[in-house]
C-alpha cells in the first residue's frame, strides 16, 4: 500500500529553494526509441522482424539472428521480479538527493531482462510485476516495475511522483477561464486535488456564462491575463510566478477562415497574437520561475501544458490561418521543450482534433468535448506523457499523418 | 567436456612480477603508472628497454590514448602491439595473447601491463559512460554502478542456494588476513565478521565490505620463452593451461554461473590436472559472490555447494583452501584495470618464492581467474589460468 501524500507544510521562505539536478540523460539514438514512444504513453521494444525476439537494451541488430529489421512494438510488460535492491549509496546527484531508492531486475514474459525503477507496492522477489515505460525528470524514458494490481492511493509513490506531474497539491494556472475548455481544465484540475488554480481572464469587463461557477469553487481565484499584452503577462508573473507549479496555457483565437475567404490579416494577426506570440509573452515571463522549482518537494513545479491542434501538424484549408498558427506555437512548444528540459519542467504539448465548442460549429461529428479534453490533459499530466492526440479524430489524422504525411495533405485539400 | 586440441603453452616462461604502489588517489595519469611499470619491469629483469619488443596492456584511464599513444610516449618501438579492453579479465587474456605470440616469434620479451589512476572524480564519470548499455539502461537507473547490479546478483544467489551474508563476510574476513601480510594492501587493519555484518548497506544486500575501494596503481609481468629466462636467471612460472569465454550463459534471466563453467573441462584437460591438484586460487573478487560462483564453476564443490564450502574452509595463505592470497581487489584495492592482473602477479610471486610471510607452504599450482566488463547486467569476460613451477 502507498501511503496518500498529505499537504505539504508550508515552505520557509528563509530557507533556500532545492535546485534540480537531473538523473542522467544521455541515451545512444537507438535507446530514444524507447523514448519515443514514452512520450505518448506507450511501453515498446525493439522486435525483429525476421526471429521475432524482443530485445533489450536496444541494439543496433538482432542479437540472436543479426537481422536488421528491428521494429518497435507495444509490449505488456507482464513478468517475473527476479531481484530487488535498495541502492543507498548513488553516484549521482538526483538519486544522491533522493535515497533510499528502489531497483528492480525483472525477467518479461517476452523474453529480455529489464534493469527497472520498482514501484514502492511491489514487495520482495519473486513477484509478478507490470513494466512500464514512463519520462523521467530528465525528459528520458525509464522502465518502472508496477505491482499487478495498485492501490488507490499508487499515484502518490515517492519515486512515481518523480516521474510524473500529477495535480494534486499544486498549484496551476489556466491562462483562459472564459472558454468552455478552461472551465472544464479548472474543475477537472479541483477534482484532480490541485491546491489552487489561478484562472485567466481578459477583457474582465465582457461577462460569459459558467465563468461565476468555477469562481464558486474555493481552490480558484480568478487573475486578470491577457496574453496579448506584455505588461498583462509580466504583472501577473510578477505576482505568482514563484508559486505556479503547473501552467496550462488554454488561450486561444479561432476563426474560420483560409486565404481566399477574407481580405486582409486582421484576423490572422489576432489568431498569431495568442496562438503563437501569447505562448511567448507567457514563456519568457513564467518559464524562468518554474524552472527555479523543479525540485521543490513533492509539489514542484513540474510542468507547462499548450493546447495546440491536431491542424499544427498539417494544414486543414478550411481553418487555414488557424492552422497555421497552431504550426507555429508547435514549432515554438518545441523549443520551449528544450529549453525547459535541462530543469526537469516538462513540456506537454496537447493536438486536439476540432472541439465541441462555437468555432468548430459546422464540423460534423465526432468532436471532443471539453470535458474529455479536460480529462486527457489531467490523465496526460497524472501519467507524465508529453504528447497528447485526444479523441478519435486526432489519433486518425496522427495516424494517417504517420503513414503519410503527403497522402494526408491531399485528402485534407480535398476537405478531410 | 571436449578434450582440448588446442595447443599447449609450452615453452613460455612468465617472470618478472611488479606492482607499482597503490594510493587512494593520485594526481598523476594512467601513462605515470604505465611508464613506472615499465620502469620496474627493466630494472628487475635486467632486460633494456629497447629488447622489449611486445607490449600488451590494460587501461580505462588510458583515454583517448591506447596502448598506441603510450609507445611514443614512453619511447618503445614494439613489433607487436595489442590492448586489451577486458578489465578484471585481462590479467588472463594479455598472459594469453602475449603467450601465443612468444611461442609464435612474433615477439620475444612481452611486457604485460595494467595500470589506471584515480582522480577524485574517476569513478563517477567512468561509470556514466563505461558502455552503451549501461549509458541506456543502468546508469539512469540509480546511478549505482556495478554495486546495483551485484546486488541484483548476490540478492537472487541468496535465495536461490541459501547463501547468508555470513558466509560472503568469512571471504572478506579471510581476505583481509591475508592482506595484513602484504605490505601493498591499501587495508592495514584486521576486519572480524561483526565489524563485516554491522557495515553499512550500499546496495542489499551489497554492504560497504563487499565493495572494492577505487584506487590507482599498476600490476605488470613479462613473458618470454623458457629459455630466455633461464639464460636471463629470472625465476619464472609456466603455463599449464588457459580458457577464456566471452558472454556465456546470456539466455540465464540473471547471472548465476559465469563463463568457467563452459570450459573449465577444457582447462583441466590442458593442464594434465584435477581441481583438486590446485594449491591455491586467485578468484576475481569484485564482489564476494562472484568468488563464490567460481568455487562452483571452476569445480571445487557443485553449483549452490559454495556457501556450505566456504563454511569448510579456511581462505587464508595458511588455510585448507588459499584464495586471494594478497589480500584481493577487497583488501588491496582495485586499480582500475590492474585489478584483473593482481592475481597474475600475486601467484608468479607465490610460485617463484617471492610471497614472503603469505606464502602458501609447497604450492606447485596456482589458478587465477578473470572476470570483467559489467555492460548491462552481469559481467560478460571470463578466463582462467593455471599456472606452475618451472622445473
Amino acid at each position: 500500500m502507498t501511503m496518500p501524500l498529505m499537504r505539504p507544510k508550508r515552505k520557509n521562505p528563509v530557507l533556500r529553494t532545492q535546485q534540480m539536478n537531473l538523473p542522467p540523460a544521455q541515451r545512444g539514438r537507438v535507446a530514444l526509441g524507447i523514448t519515443a514512444a514514452a512520450a505518448e504513453g506507450r511501453f515498446e521494444l525493439q522486435q525483429c522482424e525476421d526471429c521475432g525476439t524482443v530485445q533489450y537494451p536496444p541494439r543496433e541488430a538482432c542479437h540472436k539472428c543479426l537481422s536488421a529489421r528491428l521494429r518497435w512494438r507495444a509490449q505488456s510488460g507482464e513478468g517475473e521480479l527476479c531481484a530487488l535492491t535498495t541502492l543507498h549509496h548513488s553516484n549521482d546527484l538526483f538519486f544522491r538527493e533522493r535515497l533510499p531508492w528502489r531497483l528492480g531486475l525483472v525477467k518479461l514474459d517476452a523474453g529480455p531482462t529489464l534493469v527497472v525503477h520498482l514501484h514502492g507496492e511491489v514487495g520482495e522477489a519473486p513477484a509478478r510485476v507490470r513494466v512500464g515505460a514512463r519520462l523521467d525528470r530528465a525528459g528520458q524514458a525509464v522502465l518502472i516495475g508496477f505491482p499487478n494490481e495498485g492501490s488507490p492511493h499508487m499515484a502518490d509513490d515517492k519515486m512515481l511522483r518523480e516521474m510524473t506531474s500529477d495535480p494534486k497539491f499544486r498549484k496551476v494556472l489556466v491562462t483562459d477561464g472564459k472558454t468552455p475548455v478552461g472551465q472544464a481544465l479548472v474543475r477537472a484540475l479541483v477534482q484532480a486535488g490541485a491546491d489552487i488554480v489561478w484562472v485567466g481572464h481578459a477583457e474582465p469587463w465582457k461577462k460569459t456564462g459558467g465563468l461565476e461557477d468555477i469562481t464558486a469553487l474555493p481552490q480558484v481565484t480568478l487573475v486578470p491575463l491577457d496574453l496579448t499584452n506584455g505588461r498583462s503577462v509580466s504583472e501577473l508573473a510578477g505576482e505568482i510566478g514563484g508559486k505556479v507549479d503547473i501552467v496550462i496555457n488554454n488561450a486561444e483565437v479561432h476563426r474560420t477562415f483560409g486565404i481566399g475567404s477574407r481580405r486582409g490579416t486582421d484576423v490572422a494577426k489576432a489568431e498569431m497574437d495568442i496562438n503563437y506570440f501569447g505562448l511567448l509573452r507567457l514563456a519568457q515571463e513564467f518559464g524562468p520561475a518554474l524552472k527555479g522549482r523543479s525540485a521543490d518537494g513533492v509539489t514542484s513545479a513540474t510542468a507547462w501544458v499548450n493546447l495546440l491542434s491536431v491542424y499544427a501538424l498539417s494544414n486543414f484549408p478550411p481553418h487555414g490561418t488557424f492552422s497555421a498558427s497552431k504550426a507555429a506555437a508547435y514549432s515554438l512548444a518545441q523549443c520551449l521543450r528544450a529549453e525547459m528540459r535541462p530543469a526537469g519542467i516538462r513540456v506537454i504539448n496537447v493536438f486536439p482534433g476540432p472541439i465541441d465548442d462555437e468555432w468548430n460549429q459546422h464540423m460534423p461529428p465526432p468532436k471532443l468535448a471539453p470535458a474529455g479534453l479536460a480529462s486527457a490533459i489531467v490523465k496526460a499530466l497524472r501519467d507524465g506523457v508529453e504528447d497528447v492526440y485526444p479523441g478519435d479524430v486526432a489519433q486518425e489524422w496522427l495516424e494517417r499523418w504517420r503513414d503519410n504525411p503527403k497522402v494526408l495533405e491531399r485528402e485534407l485539400a480535398a476537405g478531410g | 567436456m571436449s578434450k582440448s586440441r588446442r595447443l599447449s603453452y609450452e615453452g613460455v616462461a612468465v617472470a618478472v612480477p611488479v606492482t607499482v604502489p597503490y594510493v587512494r588517489y593520485s594526481t598523476h595519469t594512467a601513462h605515470w603508472f604505465i611508464g613506472q611499470a615499465l620502469a620496474a619491469l627493466v630494472k628487475e629483469s635486467g632486460i633494456p628497454k629497447n629488447e622489449i619488443d611486445g607490449l600488451c596492456l590494460s587501461s580505462f584511464s588510458l583515454v583517448p590514448d591506447t596502448a598506441v599513444g603510450v609507445t611514443q610516449h614512453l619511447g618503445l618501438s614494439p613489433r607487436w602491439l595489442d590492448h586489451v579492453p577486458t578489465g578484471g579479465a585481462s590479467g588472463v587474456m594479455c598472459l594469453r595473447r602475449a603467450a601465443r605470440a612468444v611461442q609464435s616469434g612474433d615477439a620475444d620479451v612481452v611486457a604485460c601491463v595494467a595500470a589506471d589512476t584515480n582522480h577524485v572524480d574517476s569513478f563517477r564519470q567512468t561509470l556514466g559512460a563505461f558502455s552503451n548499455f549501461s549509458r541506456d539502461a543502468t546508469y539512469p537507473y540509480g546511478s549505482g554502478g556495478p554495486n546495483s547490479i551485484f546486488a541484483f546478483i548476490t540478492a537472487n544467489y541468496m535465495r536461490t542456494y541459501g547463501a547468508r551474508r555470513e558466509d560472503f563476510g568469512r571471504i572478506a574476513v579471510d581476505q583481509r588476513t591475508n592482506a595484513l601480510a602484504n605490505p601493498n594492501a591499501l587495508f592495514k587493519k584486521a576486519l572480524t565478521l561483526d565489524e563485516y555484518m554491522a557495515a553499512r548497506p550500499i546496495s542489499d544486500p551489497i554492504h560497504l565490505f563487499d565493495c572494492v575501494m577505487p584506487c590507482a596503481g599498476a600490476e605488470a609481468f613479462l613473458v618470454m620463452s623458457e629459455e630466455k629466462a633461464r639464460d636471463l636467471g629470472l625465476p619464472h612460472v609456466v603455463i599449464r593451461g588457459a580458457i577464456e569465454r566471452h558472454n556465456a550463459f546470456a539466455e540465464d534471466p540473471v547471472m548465476v554461473q559465469g563463463g568457467w563453467r563452459m570450459d573449465r573441462g577444457d582447462l583441466y584437460a590442458q593442464a594434465g590436472i584435477q581441481p583438486k591438484d590446485v594449491d591455491f586460487i586467485q578468484t576475481y573478487d569484485d564482489y564476494p559472490v562472484i568468488v563464490m560462483m567460481q568455487f562452483e564453476d571452476l569445480g571445487f564443490c557443485e553449483k549452490g555447494e559454495g556457501p556450505a564450502f566456504v563454511r569448510e574452509h579456511g581462505l587464508t595463505y595458511a588455510g585448507s583452501f588459499p584464495n586471494n592470497t594478497s589480500g584481493g581487489q577487497l583488501s588491496v584495492g582495485q586499480a582500475g584495470a590492474a585489478g584483473g592482473f593482481l592475481g597474475m602477479t600475486e601467484t608468479i610471486r607465490q610460485l617463484t618464492d617471492q610471497a614472503g610471510q603469505r606464502a602458501v607452504k609447497d604450492a606447485e599450482l596456482g589458478l587465477v581467474c578473470g572476470f570483467g566488463m559489467v555492460t548491462y547486467d552481469r559481467c560478460l569476460c571470463t578466463g582462467a589460468v593455471i599456472l606452475g613451477r618451472s622445473e
